[in-house]
């Protein structure tokens, strides 16, 4: 059963107020402007454990995603294919409103989007998964955990799984004579095939305004977000409104046009993270 | 041969004449123009246009004369279900009118739960339970009768214009009967058969509360059923 | 499944498999108060699909803690019957249940007038009998009439649609196997008396210029289904009566 949130953190009157008369002036708290995302720093293989894993800073919001790869079965109506599983866990060191316990449906939320946006448009190249067709099949496990809540998780949480994405290896295996698969963890494997480079980027209406890249408090007072997946040839790859507040059309093309831009931002850090293996990128004032 | 309607029915979100004459929250403006927030009517009355909800939710008001059904029995004082979102509260101290002492008085003594009271609202505001009072003339525990629920939004319709239906209720059937605002109908009958056909005849009115005639429908109701049933 | 020729949901003659045309909806059924226990209930077919709503409230929550101050709290279950599928479904919420109970939640909050009744829940329970594409916007438009027959105030009504793409063509109204074997399926909710779309989801490709055709057809046919909440509404007090 999905209620409506009763233990929200209260945000004061006079800092709504505050944004509110920075918004007209078209500024931030933080000095940015409200069509521009926070620092982004994005590095990739941090884990070694792990197939492939990135760390994202969105101004003082962190996300890690690690994806492991296990030999496993594929689904039965897809016999073809690997198996793609997004999970993401909001641990509670990262947020006073985080408790333990199964994810809740703001985490469920959060997966299913970063899973949708790269499976519809087969971002990762899922037939290159096959062991043995009908068998045997590469299970990619994509765990998105969020380490530090301060907003925005849809774009910190995508821009870390697709970094991570790149940057997995599949281990190189051996058959065995009675089928088994045998994985060798340190070796060093072939690099996973990904088809498109996805980005979300998310836009929230507080007021008569629409902010891109909202903090956590910004998010609190929010009408609504507007999460939008984009691939690198800017196709509309997936989408999700999110919040009590209804749309209107003419806000809902502000978003979408202030969001492709901000989408070349992001892909822009995403490729430097990928050819340098960490990024920074912050606004010039 | 049925009534035809006393208006047009209209939807939530339907726009309403903008000097529409009804009260909160059955209407509301947004945007600036007014609709409707409920399923309702707008009939003309004396060249007004009046918007009757025919469904709503009973929120109490002080000043409201209701009918409680105890649900529970506290240290000082009982729970009274009022056929509202909210459990309204009637302290021992009113009911017995005078102090009360917790070590000596037993509360069950005099209200059990599953017990019915007529009762005054005497605070609400939303934040609050409402606060309940049986001091006044035809107030305390109901004794005799029965009780039928309707959709609070009919009441006025079970009271009708002057009281009219109420007293072609009393009349024709020989008993008495109290519609209470919150939806509950208070009907106390000479016999069991007059109740029976009470009791229908209120579930008639709640069924048909939109449309026109309904007064002689209702009377003409009651005397075939007493005739029928040979009383 | 990629490769393979998608001629079967799209003919020649540029018809649908089931003989639709593209922006043309599956026929709809609604019905209001079909439950005696409810405050309020409605049924909706979408062609095949069928869901029941029922709605309970405004009530004070069994757990008291549970309640804003100045404000009522809705609380929505999407859920699936075992039966409602072609293979079993497990009754236990899924993943996909909990998302939806959150998006339709978000769909409804805006139109109620929650405000009316501080410290209660409203209570509203969705269950899909049979599914076949839609069950979820569906299941708006069965929220919104279960609330209204309940006598909640709203703003305004709120219905859905989910507007798809198959073999290149965007279509309306998608059902299962138009939803399984597409390229999109954009679920798309709103309150055209009020001009705000209320839930708005996209799972699949698109181009700029074909998710703003698809939002925009989507809501001339929610401004239809919107029409016939209203007749279905007055037609259950119009009825009253006639049959006597």
């Amino acid at each position: 059963m999905s209620i409506t949130p009763f233990k929200m953190p209260v945000i004061p009157i006079i800092k709504k107020q505050a944004y509110l008369s920075l918004y007209e002036k078209g500024l931030r708290e933080d000095g940015r402007r409200l069509d521009k995302p926070r620092n982004i720093e994005v590095k990739v293989g941090v884990l070694e454990k792990a197939e492939g894993s990135a760390l994202v800073k969105l101004g003082n919001t962190q996300v890690l995603v690690g994806v492991k790869a296990e030999v496993g079965q594929p689904f039965k109506d897809t016999p073809d294919q690997g198996v793609l599983v997004v999970h993401a866990e909001s641990v509670p060191l990262a947020s006073p409103i985080f408790e333990p316990g199964p994810p809740d449906e703001n985490a469920i939320e959060l997966a299913r989007v970063v899973d949708r946006s790269l499976r519809e448009v087969k971002a990762v190249d899922l037939e290159s998964l096959v062991i043995r067709a009908g068998e045997k099949v590469w299970n990619l496990w994509v765990d998105i955990y969020v380490l530090d809540h301060d907003g925005n998780l849809f774009d910190a949480s995508m821009l870390a799984a697709m970094a991570a994405l790149e940057t997995t290896t599949l281990r190189d295996y051996e058959e065995l004579e009675t089928g088994e698969i045998v994985v060798k963890r340190e070796s060093p494997g072939a690099k996973l095939k990904v088809n498109h480079k996805v980005v979300t980027v998310t836009t929230a209406k507080i007021g008569n305004y629409i902010i891109v890249d909202p903090n956590f408090e910004e998010e609190i007072i929010a009408d609504y977000r507007l999460v939008l997946a984009f691939d690198e040839n800017m196709r509309i790859v997936g989408a999700q409104k999110t919040g009590s507040g209804g749309m209107t059309l003419k806000d809902f093309k502000t978003a979408l046009k202030t969001s492709k831009e901000v989408a070349q931002i992001y892909f822009k850090a995403l490729e430097q993270a990928l050819t340098s293996g960490s990024t920074q990128w912050a606004e010039q004032k | 041969m049925s009534g035809e309607l006393h208006g047009v029915i209209v939807a939530p979100g339907e726009r309403l004449d903008q000097r529409v004459e009804t009260r909160a929250p059955y209407v509301v403006e947004v945007n600036g123009v007014k609709v409707a927030t409920t399923v309702g009517m707008v009939s003309q009355r004396e060249g007004k246009s009046v918007f009757i909800p025919l469904k709503g939710v009973y929120v109490p008001e002080p000043g409201h004369i209701i009918i409680g059904l105890v649900e529970s029995i506290g240290v000082s004082s009982w729970g009274v279900d009022i056929g509202s979102p909210y459990q309204a509260t009637l302290s021992a101290q009113d009911f017995l009118g005078r102090p009360f002492n917790p070590a000596v008085d037993d509360l069950s003594r005099f209200l059990r739960v599953g017990d019915y009271v007529r009762a005054k609202v005497v605070a609400f505001d939303k934040t609050r339970s409402p606060l309940l009072s049986v001091q006044g003339e035809g107030l305390g525990r109901i004794i005799s009768g029965v009780i039928v629920e309707v959709s609070p939004a009919k009441i006025p319709r079970v009271i009708g214009k002057k009281r009219s239906m109420v007293e072609a209720l009393e009349a024709k059937t020989g008993c008495s009967v109290f519609p209470a605002v919150n939806g509950r109908v208070h009907i106390d009958c000479p016999s069991r058969e007059l109740e029976v056909i009470a009791v229908l005849a209120v579930k008639l009115i709640d069924r048909e509360a939109h449309r026109v005639g309904l007064t002689e429908k209702v009377i003409r109701f009651i005397e075939d059923e007493r005739k029928a049933r040979g009383v | 499944m990629g490769g393979k020729p998608k001629t079967m949901l799209i003919g020649e003659d540029g018809l649908r498999h089931d003989g639709r045309k593209p922006d043309e909806m599956r026929p709809i059924k609604m019905q209001v108060g079909v439950l005696a226990n409810a405050s309020g209930s409605a049924i909706v077919e979408y062609g095949r699909t069928r869901v029941l709503a029922a709605v309970y409230g405004p009530r004070e929550p069994h757990q008291r803690f549970m309640v804003l101050p100045d404000r009522a709290i809705l609380r929505v279950r999407y859920h699936m019957a075992p039966f409602s599928t072609s293979e079993r479904k497990s009754p236990a919420p899924s993943r996909r249940e909990i998302e939806l109970s959150k998006v339709i939640r978000e769909a409804l909050e805006d139109v109620v007038l929650l405000s009316e009744y501080p410290r209660t829940a409203i209570d509203v329970y969705l269950e899909v009998l049979q599914a076949d594409g839609g069950t979820r916007v569906a299941g708006v438009t069965a929220a919104s009439l279960a609330l209204a027959d309940a006598g909640v105030p709203m703003k305004a009504l709120v219905a859905g649609v989910a507007v798809g793409k198959v073999g290149g063509i965007l279509v309306l109204d998608v059902d299962e196997l138009e939803d399984s074997k597409g390229e999109a399926d954009m679920p798309v909710a709103a309150a055209p008396d009020i001009g705000l779309v209320t839930m708005f989801q996209l799972n699949g490709v698109l181009s700029e210029d074909e998710l703003e055709r698809g939002l925009s057809m989507a809501l001339t046919a929610i401004e239809n289904i919107v029409s016939m909440e209203k007749e279905a509404l007055k037609r259950k007090f119009e009825a009253i009566g006639e049959e006597v």
